[in-house]
């Protein structure tokens, strides 16, 4: 069999979720690899809730939410934007595959951007494979 | 002044409650002391077997109710001193840093105005076998980094020796302690491990003064402390401010520039 990736998708509920919405009701198919999670803002989305998602089984992460200056709360994705900054550089510095965690900003009203975005990503992490570096941590000393 | 007579006469006046610095251990260590007599200011020594951060005690609810403490400061225990500062943690009353010198004498700094001044006349360097294996890493492809890693962290006991003893980590509820969720898998096991050293560099990130301290601490030599510093440095690099140099310094992750350069987000 061949192998489908697993994509979790924290999105923001006031543009990305909206956006995803959108995809729906516009009727475009997309890959239907990704479990979207939504949260009240980008700036909601804690470094651990990515963490969790890959030593849960995920292969690949998306995080996106409102474009810049678009933020319900005025200021969530700035400060989300700052936190991935370092956080991407300490996952890399790690050894985590920053390849595997795609940071976007996705608004209400790009339903197709949302469909394109989930097909790249999934398309991306089929050619990678399965997480085996991350999956191999949960199941240390589990014989 | 020496450290002594400067002690005993801070004691001796009330300026203080208790000088905070370093006396005679065993076997040729020094280990903290906490002097709150005029008379055993005696046993205070300073010198180059003193690196330990002082100013992780400063946040302690016990030092706190001794009331006014003199603290014998490197640089360094003075950046984290700033830090602390900055983050509402120590009042500017509360402490009394003594910069000792490298002859000996002791410099009073009783505002953070004059920690400040004295901190921008020292030089902050990585020590040469930091710099040594950071560029090593950063030489790496990213499994090799992910090998070594994961080679440091599978010694790691989680004796939290590395949050014990850095001066930024005072949180009286630490995500690690925490139950309902449990975020991190309290034993020590790969996932856990290597969760545990992500969620202290990033909880540090833009508060780490680089004393370097955590990996000091920890028993089995992980270098713990380098993450801390990647992080610290990326947040140097890109939003241009360092932890330690102000009493008054904004924290690089709750606040923003409109215009924050990245080039990863789609």
């Amino acid at each position: 069999m061949s192998f489908e990736p697993k994509i979790t998708a924290f999105v923001c509920n006031w543009c990305t979720y909206a956006g995803a919405d959108l995809t729906g009701t516009s009727r475009i198919k997309y890959q239907p690899n990704v479990r979207v999670l939504r949260l009240p803002c980008t700036g909601r989305i804690d470094f651990m809730l990515l963490a969790k998602a890959f030593a849960r089984g995920a292969d690949g992460i998306i995080v996106s939410g409102c474009h810049p200056n678009d933020c319900h709360y005025t200021s969530g994705n700035y400060h989300a934007r700052r936190r991935w900054m370092v956080y991407r550089g300490l996952m890399d510095f790690m050894g985590i595959d920053t390849r595997r965690v795609t940071f976007s900003w996705v608004s209400a009203a790009e339903g197709a951007r949302w469909a394109e975005l989930v097909n790249e990503v999934t398309t991306t992490v089929r050619e990678l494979g399965p997480y085996q570096d991350y999956k191999e941590l949960a199941l240390a000393g589990v014989e | 002044m020496d450290l002594i007579t400067k002690s005993r006469e801070l004691l001796e006046t009330g300026a203080v409650k208790a000088v905070i610095g370093f006396e005679a251990g065993r076997r040729g260590t020094v280990r903290p002391a906490f002097v709150r007599e005029a008379a055993k200011a005696s046993t205070l020594v300073f010198d180059e077997r003193c690196t330990q951060n002082l100013a992780a005690y400063l946040t302690r609810r016990e030092v706190k109710r001794m009331g006014r403490v003199a603290v014998a400061a490197a640089p360094d225990t003075l950046r984290a001193l700033l830090q602390l500062m900055a983050e509402r943690q120590v009042k500017e009353e509360e402490v009394l840093p003594l910069a000792v010198a490298a002859d000996g004498t002791v410099t009073e700094l009783p505002c953070a105005a004059d920690v400040e001044a004295h901190l921008a006349l020292q030089a902050k360097e990585l020590k040469a076998a930091d710099r040594e294996l950071l560029a090593k890493l950063d030489a790496m492809s990213r499994e090799e980094r992910w090998a070594y890693w994961q080679k440091e962290l599978s010694r790691c006991v989680k004796c939290y020796a590395c949050r014990n003893a850095c001066p930024m980590c005072y949180c009286a509820h630490c995500t690690m302690d925490c139950n309902r969720p449990q975020w991190v898998p309290v034993a020590s096991h790969a996932l856990g491990n290597l969760e545990y050293h992500m969620v202290r560099a990033m909880h540090l990130a833009g508060r780490c003064v680089e004393c370097g301290d955590c990996g000091r601490a920890c028993p089995v030599g992980i270098p713990v402390h380098l993450l801390a510093f990647h992080c610290q440095e990326s947040v140097h690099a890109q939003f241009g401010q360092r932890a330690g140099t102000s009493a008054k310094l904004d924290y690089a992750l709750s606040t923003f520039r409109p215009d924050d350069k990245e080039t990863f987000i789609r």
